[in-house]
């Protein structure tokens, strides 16, 4: 079986700006892989890369045995399998929590409004925001909103899930909730891509860890080994100076 | 309490200046004259009739056009370069020409070409001249909305796997033009008034009737028949407009847009 995700020599840069400088990475079926790495060493690009919100330079990304990045690749089918969950949630504000989650598989994937509503219902119950349907996202905390997020786009039945930085914008006592979505995801057995600055989260739900620095991975393996005994320079420096902000 | 009060001593000043002026008795007879108000009033109102709607319908037509063209503006990339260009020349001509000039020319003119199946009224061209001018005004007005609102927005939908069209149908246009009804009612304003513009080309509206009038009587005060109508229909909007501003600016100093 072709792994999940297999990309192969991405680069991306914004102008002159090398954001991506060869990427090569594979990520098994039910695998959660963890991206870490300082702000700018590429996580997000890499992770809007994959869902093909940004165009690439070079390279290939191939999932379940398709390259999706050929020319000609029907882009609004391959994003329907990738689920994306951003920093800032990007709820639509000027709909309520159903409307945000029912949208795409209504208008994308020309489900029947009864059958959206159903799939959507359940979900929102399974992540404790049954009551929060009818609300604007507005009217809730940023830890519902993101994950209502989550729900969105779970409401699509993606083959994967990129999470970029998904409690970064929380206050402290907000994140907990959404990293036990998270922690279910990863328990269910999704596939997901993980951009994170919580270490010790990432310590507990990846199979494997990431470092990304200036634009390519420089050390992976499982998360004991890279938080232990990280062997690249630049990893042991990156978490001494985590360890030292008091994150981990 | 104080406005009020002062608000009353700076007209009554005001009043009893013009009042008192050398030239009042003659100007009162011949714009005030309260007989020749009455004996007009009806005329006007029902020619007044002719300018709502036009306004009306003008106003549907320019909603639907204009946003055709601000979609058309916002078209990314080279592809539709050429359709960018069409929508920007559009714009640039028809808010750069007089609104008067354009329902002349059309009014009088397209009826003049005598072509087949091409309608010859002039209340029809004039009509069509007012939503060229201000759906060009209108278009940029959309253009704005639909640029205010955060391009994270489109990422959002486009990573749902929404097609650019959909994004655009269900995410950034219902933001945009929420965003945007307190000035579009503001060229609604101008609308209403410049519906008097068409008398320049023949159709007795409100105007026109007035002006009849005037020439039948040798007295202006018809023009004040047709003054009080266009206050009756456009201070209403106006007050509502401002509220709507109003409202707008509290719930973003709430933080709620």
């Amino acid at each position: 079986m072709p792994p999940a995700v297999a990309i192969e020599g991405l680069h991306k840069s914004f102008g002159k700006l090398d954001v991506l400088r060869g990427i090569d990475l594979e990520v098994s079926e039910s695998e959660a892989v963890c991206l870490i790495g300082a702000s700018g060493s590429g996580k997000s690009t890499l992770l809007r890369c994959i869902n093909l919100v940004e165009p690439i330079n070079a390279g290939r990304i191939v999932i379940h045995g398709e390259d999706i990045t050929a020319p000609n690749v029907d882009q609004n089918r391959i994003r329907r399998r990738i689920g994306i969950v951003f920093q800032a949630f990007n709820l639509f504000p000027h709909m309520n929590v159903l409307e945000n989650v029912t949208l795409a598989p209504r208008k994308a994937l020309r489900m029947r409004r009864s059958d959206a509503n159903s799939r959507a219902n359940e979900l929102l119950g399974r992540f404790g925001l049954a009551d929060k349907r009818d609300e604007f996202p507005d009217r809730l905390s940023g830890g519902q909103q993101q994950r209502v997020a989550i729900v969105r786009a779970l409401a699509m039945e993606p083959d994967i899930m990129l999470l970029d930085e998904v409690t970064s914008a929380l206050d402290p006592e907000l994140v907990g909730e959404v990293l036990g979505v998270v922690r279910d995801l990863a328990a269910g057995g999704m596939t997901m891509l993980i951009a994170t600055h919580e270490m010790a989260f990432a310590r507990e739900i990846a199979d494997r860890v990431c470092f990304l620095d200036q634009g390519l991975i420089l050390e992976q393996g499982p998360p004991e080994r890279i938080f232990r005994e990280p062997t690249e320079p630049r990893t042991q420096e990156f978490l001494r100076r985590i360890i030292e902000a008091g994150r981990m | 309490m104080t406005a009020l009060a002062s608000t009353a001593i700076v007209f009554t000043l005001i009043g009893l200046a013009v009042v008192n002026s050398s030239g009042w008795p003659a100007v009162r007879q011949a714009f005030l004259n309260g007989a020749l108000f009455r004996a007009s009033f009806a005329d006007v109102a029902r020619a007044f009739e002719l300018n709502v709607k036009m306004f009306l319908v003008a106003e549907v037509l320019i909603l639907a056009f204009a946003l055709g063209v601000a979609v058309l503006r916002s078209l990314p990339g080279p592809v539709f370069f050429p359709i960018r260009a069409i929508a920007i020349v559009y714009t640039d001509i028809f808010r750069g020409l007089p609104t008067v000039l354009v329902v002349y020319v059309l009014a009088l003119g397209v009826p003049g070409l005598q072509l087949t199946g091409v309608p010859k009224s002039a209340v029809f061209w004039a009509v069509i001249g007012l939503v060229l001018v201000y759906s060009a005004y209108v278009a940029e007005v959309y253009r704005a909305g639909i640029e205010s609102v955060h391009p994270s927005q489109e990422s959002a939908a486009r990573s749902l796997g929404l097609s650019r069209l959909q994004t655009l149908r269900y995410v950034i246009l219902p933001q945009a033009v929420r965003r945007v009804v307190p000035p579009l009612l503001n060229d609604f304003i101008g609308l209403q008034k410049d519906t008097a513009l068409v008398a320049f080309a023949g159709p007795v509206e409100a105007f026109r009737q007035a002006q009849i009038g005037e020439a039948a009587n040798f007295n202006f005060t018809p023009y004040m028949c047709a003054a009080v109508l266009f206050l009756a229909l456009t201070i209403p909007l106006t007050r509502t407009t401002d509220w709507l501003i109003a409202r707008d600016r509290r719930r973003r100093a709430l933080g709620v847009l």
